[in-house]
């Protein structure tokens, strides 16, 4: 430990009793970076949560997170902090979903956890279903679509501003007048997917080699192609 | 229909009925774009439903475009009156996902300045509380304190308000010695003197008094259930503090105590809040003496940026600061929820990283969630008067609550 970050001691046999009162509803359990995370389903989460507060002592839910893994199957991931103020003790508790199936809402034992649902919901389009407030939270009256989603623009699809010919706020899809530059830096042969000024040229595929074998000159081509946008990217 | 008309009062008889009120967006004692909406009964409170989100600008989206560095400014903005607070659960987080060493001194400054901090968002809080009960004077005084520690902010970060000077692997630059004396000088005489002369003039004061006491009585149990945290859960009698049972930096090497409230109103949490001012006080001068000398950020070279001077020497500082300005840093792959006691409570960063060098998911717990939701059931029964005390005593910053 040399990081100086909270320091959470996890008491010893804390696994094993939270794997003993989950018993077969524990899909797993682990603890990485010192921090204990449980792995369930969502169908037995209300059993679980009541569980955890009453038989492992953790009582209070400070936070719920969701995440987005477009690639899985369920794509979301629903995440809970619990935190146990007599053992001082942090867990998280995991369940992934997607946005057909609802996930049983806690609020019946936490609830603070309205809310927390409520966002993660205005977030990320998943459903509680239980909850009996699950109205959008954060984001505008009349918003349409779910902003933490990957697949979600970082402009959004509409700008708004306060027309004076019409004395009213009018919403307007977005037009920018600079593309969001996002550098790319994990595959440095791949930049940014957009036109420089001036840099028309580089769209235009060179005549293909003569001479070598058919895979050798597509990737000369793709290079060749490529190549001038990447340093124009950077530059 | 005909029942309702039967029961109907005569002529000439007054009908009271339950009406809706907006409080908010706009309103000086919402404390930044609240919009609340209240059912009333005559005066009295029937419902409340806080309608949050005005101020949302979309911060934890904006992170997962941004490097780890790049992303750390947005923490100053997020509650606005508490900078360098929200930067430590930010930096605490990276740190715990990379593993990495902090020398001490930056230790040292980022509890001096955290401490700071709480007693810049605290006379604010207390300031505002006051204020919108009704009295002048305090405020006006308090703000002197606060405009203090601006510029103590300032001739530390260059800023006086985003400071963005919590680095991961310790602070952005070393102090000057003259600003430490100056610090400890401030602490001794000035700070007191017109912290103690504003309080003299509230804490027994009789209307002060008529006005929060016994109002929003909150149990150890609604505490527990509702998420609160920070001076909430310890106005409500709990003694729970994050520097004391889950102490980061240096926070285990400083004696202090924590104030709890006994009976868990507004009075209390607003006393519990002073009493925290005094003992901030107490960390920092701690902190003056104990701290050393040596270097205020990691040498890991692929996560701190190597010092200007260096870069005019060394090819290798130059590629490290090159590298560093415009890929960043990878942090391994992983996640952690890293919460620090921030003035207003748990403050909390879920941070995802898929190995790459910018965060894939960072999720921020604000503290004013819990609190802010809490108010329905805090304010039922009382009078309309009465809400902006309550709303007071939550301590509420909409930057932090709306992201």
């Amino acid at each position: 430990m040399s990081h100086s970050a909270p320091l959470i001691h996890t008491p010893d046999g804390t696994i094993a009793a939270i794997t003993k009162a989950l018993g077969s509803n524990l899909v797993s359990i682990e603890e990485a970076n010192g921090e204990v995370a449980v792995h369930i389903h969502r169908d037995t989460l209300v059993e679980c949560m009541i569980k955890l507060r009453d038989e492992c002592a953790y009582q209070q839910l400070m936070e719920m997170a969701g995440v987005d893994w477009p690639d899985r199957d369920p794509r979301f991931e629903v995440v809970y902090c619990l935190l146990s103020l007599t053992k001082n003790h942090r867990i998280r508790v995991h369940l992934a979903t997607n946005e057909d199936h609802p996930v049983p809402s806690v609020t019946g034992i936490w609830p603070v956890a309205g809310w927390l649902e409520r966002e993660v919901f205005d977030m990320y389009g998943v459903l509680f279903s239980g909850n009996s407030d699950l109205r959008r939270i954060l984001t505008d009256y009349g918003f349409s679509g779910h902003p933490q989603r990957k697949d979600f623009p970082l402009s959004g699809y509409v700008e708004l501003r306060y027309s004076e010919e019409e004395k009213r706020v009018k919403y307007e899809p977005v037009q920018l007048a600079q593309d969001f530059r996002n550098f790319d830096f994990l595959s440095p042969w791949e930049g940014a997917d957009y036109d420089l000024p001036g840099d028309e040229k580089t769209g235009e595929v060179p005549a293909a080699p003569t001479g070598a074998d058919k895979s050798a000159s597509k990737e000369a081509v793709k290079r060749t192609a490529r190549k001038p946008k990447a340093t124009g990217d950077k530059a | 229909m005909s029942m309702q008309q039967d029961l109907a009062p005569t002529t000439g008889d007054e009908v009271i009925q339950n009406y809706t009120i907006n409080f908010g967006p706009q309103h000086p004692a919402a404390h930044g774009v609240l919009r609340l909406v209240m059912e009333l009964d005559g005066e009295i409170v029937e419902r409340l439903d806080p309608h949050i989100g005005l101020l949302h600008r979309g911060t934890e989206k904006l992170i997962e475009y941004k490097t780890y560095l790049q992303a750390l400014p947005y923490f100053d903005r997020l509650d606005y009156a508490s900078p360098m607070a929200m930067e430590h659960s930010y930096v605490l987080a990276v740190e715990k996902l990379l593993d990495l060493e902090v020398p001490i001194r930056a230790q040292y400054l980022r509890v001096l300045f955290a401490e700071l901090t709480r007693i810049k968002n605290h006379t604010l809080n207390i300031a505002h509380h006051i204020i919108d009960v009704g009295a002048m004077t305090p405020p006006l005084w308090l703000y002197e304190i606060r405009e203090d520690c601006m510029a103590f902010y300032e001739r530390a970060s260059g800023a006086r308000m985003h400071a963005a000077w919590f680095r991961p692997g310790g602070v952005h630059q070393d102090v000057p010695l003259k600003l430490l004396t100056d610090i400890a000088e401030w602490l001794d005489d000035r700070m007191p003197r017109l912290f103690e002369d504003a309080m003299s003039l509230v804490v027994d004061n009789r209307i002060f008094k008529q006005r929060n006491v016994d109002i929003a009585i909150v149990s150890k149990e609604d505490a527990i259930k509702w998420g609160f945290s920070g001076p909430m859960i310890r106005g409500a009698g709990i003694p729970w503090d994050i520097r004391k049972s889950q102490p980061y930096d240096v926070y285990a090497k400083m004696d202090f105590d924590i104030p709890v409230g006994t009976r868990g109103d507004c009075y209390d949490r607003f006393m519990v809040r002073v009493e925290e001012v005094r003992q901030s006080v107490r960390i920092m001068k701690q902190c003056l003496q104990q701290m050393p000398e040596g270097p205020v950020c990691s040498d890991d070279r692929k996560v701190s940026p190597p010092k200007r001077a260096e870069m005019k020497q060394s090819m290798e500082a130059l590629i490290h600061h090159f590298k560093l300005y415009t890929e960043g840093f990878k942090v391994p792959a992983g996640s952690v929820y890293v919460a620090t006691e921030s003035p207003k409570g748990e403050f909390g960063v879920y941070l995802v990283s898929d190995g790459t060098n910018k965060p894939y998911r960072c999720k921020i717990r604000p503290t004013a969630f819990s609190h802010l939701q809490a108010m329905d059931f805090m304010s039922r029964g009382h009078m309309l008067a009465d809400t902006t005390a309550i709303l007071g005593a939550l301590d509420i910053v909409f930057g932090e609550c709306d992201r």
